[in-house]
């Protein structure tokens, strides 16, 4: 998995979670919590999420690091990877 | 042991609560069942259907809503936590609603879901206490949705900004009727959560009325993979170190759950663990439900949605000593929220709610209970067409009513279990939904959250706090 595939996923599950977010003009580098309207059951959701469709686990003290989507990126994808590979 | 009792999580109760918190548990894989005692979901805001006809019991309004857009609030979060999409509830706006004060309700404060409205119905009434009108407004404003955690009174809380007491009941009384399980009194927090429910965001309500919320939630509990067991009650809970460690139903049999979200109540719950029924007050209502040949305003009454009514000096918010106190209620007309052009209810409805004594309405023989209700019918309705205008002519109400209904605290505690028939539950709440258990929690009406969408968002955040983070 590349990491703009890791952010198209991390993407997928916002949509999902708040279909009325405008997920068009999400820049990569800013806090998502500055640009969309997500509170913390917003991101223990898409925690939630990571792990049922991906079955990636995120430790509370990582939360920090989906804080955008290229730390998402950053930190998801080696873990989407390491899945695929043992697979 | 079989596959069928052995759980991550049993939930206690059918209601909004349970099946929200059902729904969260489902969909991110634990296995979960609800047992309910009914037949029927929706708990305290039920729903049944007498003559060919289709009543509802608790919902008068949706408190909490907003429109599309509005973002950060009580409605959006539910709709997002559950996956609702906004037009499964297909919730329409109210048109007006009004407190009336007075002998003949001459002192009115209209309200829609335009704040705006209320603030100048202030200013125009109360010229002087528009400044500390405006405070409370702040107050409420800068809250966390869920309150700030304090049992403060509400009332001593409105004496620091407000020195009239016709404003302080007048602004009270929407907010105590629809919610508040202490006597004429609120906890400051319950005061700010309903403040903003109902004055801040407004009133909505959709065309079938609960059945509508009720079938969205069911579908969404169904496709996620939930377990519901109706007309299977839990009867005990086993305790054994601090824990459930087994349920036992009406049935006699036994399950094993990891959790038990238990929407039934504080002492209720208590109860099944082997406590002592608790003797607190509990606040009972009855309701009068007249169904017209036509709308209520083609009658000549209107386009009023609720009405909070009070004809006494001073706002009171207690058992009354009779069966049942007359002096106050909420009228509510099901018709006059904005369907939309060509969408409406097909017959009229008008709803009377008054404040009821269990005590006097419970142990009476069946030919007693009868002509109480009888009685009361008439007087229940007398007593609210104070607040409305009058017909033309005089028994024009009696000729465009088709049928009637009416449901007592003793018929709330026959459907619903709750402990004397009290709507609003126990008068203290349990905000961490924590119980003499570890591993069973509160949610619902107890935990504190009020209306149809705090009773969603309680069973949301209990499950979110107590399963699914731990």
């Amino acid at each position: 998995m590349t990491n703009e595939e890791c952010k198209k996923a991390v993407l997928d599950i916002i949509a999902d979670i708040a279909p009325d977010e405008d997920l068009s003009n999400v820049k990569a580098d800013v806090r998502l919590r500055d640009q969309l309207q997500l509170d913390s059951m917003d991101f223990l959701d898409i925690v939630m999420e990571l792990r049922k469709r991906h079955g990636i686990e995120v430790p509370e003290a990582d939360y920090i690091r989906l804080a955008s989507l290229d730390s998402c990126a950053e930190y998801l994808t080696p873990k989407f990877n390491a899945l695929a590979a043992k697979s | 042991m079989n596959s069928g009792s052995q759980y991550d999580v049993a939930i206690i109760g059918a209601g909004l609560s349970g099946l929200a918190a059902g729904i969260r548990l489902a969909h991110f894989g634990k296995r979960v069942c609800i047992f309910e005692r009914h037949n029927a979901v929706g708990g305290l805001n039920g729903f049944y259907s007498l003559g060919g006809r289709k009543y509802d019991v608790g919902l008068h309004a949706v408190t909490n809503f907003v429109p599309a857009g509005v973002r950060g609030t009580p409605l959006g979060k539910i709709l997002r936590q559950l996956r609702i999409d906004r037009e499964a509830f297909g919730l329409s706006p109210q048109k007006v609603s009004r407190v009336a004060f007075g002998p003949k309700g001459g002192a009115v404060l209209r309200f829609t879901n335009d704040f705006g409205l209320l603030e100048s119905e202030v200013a125009s009434l109360f010229p002087r206490q528009a400044v500390g009108f405006g405070g409370i407004t702040r107050f409420v404003r800068e809250s966390p949705l869920a309150g700030r955690g304090a049992r403060a009174s509400a009332r001593e809380f409105i004496r620091t900004l407000i020195g009239d007491p016709l404003l302080e009941d007048m602004l009270l009384c929407p907010l105590m009727f629809y919610g508040s399980a202490r006597e004429d009194d609120m906890d400051l927090d319950q005061f700010t959560v309903m403040f903003r429910a109902l004055y801040l965001e407004g009133l909505a309500r959709p065309l079938e009325g609960v059945r509508a919320l009720m079938r969205v939630l069911l579908q969404k509990y169904r496709e996620a993979g939930g377990e519901r067991r109706m007309k299977c009650g839990v009867r005990r809970v086993v305790a054994r170190e601090g824990r459930a460690a087994a349920l036992v139903l009406d049935s006699g049999d036994e399950i094993v759950a990891t959790h038990v979200l238990s929407s039934i109540g504080i002492a209720e719950t208590e109860a099944l663990i082997g406590a002592a029924p608790s003797a607190e007050p509990r606040l009972g209502y009855v309701e009068t439900i007249s169904v017209l040949d036509r709308p209520p305003s083609e009658l000549g009454w209107g386009a009023d949605t609720i009405v909070f009514y009070n004809d006494s000096e001073r706002f009171s918010y207690r058992n009354p000593p009779g069966q049942v106190d007359v002096q106050s209620g909420i009228i509510c007309f099901p018709n006059n929220f904005d369907y939309g052009p060509g969408r409406g209810l097909s017959e009229g409805l008008f709803r009377v709610t008054c404040l009821a004594n269990y005590g006097a309405w419970a142990n009476l023989s069946e030919a007693a209970y009868r002509a109480a209700k009888l009685r009361w019918f008439d007087a229940i309705r007398d007593s609210a067409r104070r607040f409305l205008p009058p017909l033309c002519p005089a028994d024009a109400l009696e000729r465009a009513t088709v049928a009637t209904d009416m449901f007592t605290p003793t018929t709330v505690e026959h459907y619903t279990g709750h402990l004397r028939g009290a709507i609003y539950g126990s008068p203290v709440k349990s905000l961490d939904g924590r119980t003499s258990l570890s591993n069973v929690y509160l949610c619902g009406t107890d935990q504190g959250m009020l209306g149809i969408v705090g009773s969603m968002l309680s069973g949301i955040t209990m499950a979110n706090q107590h399963i699914l983070r731990a």
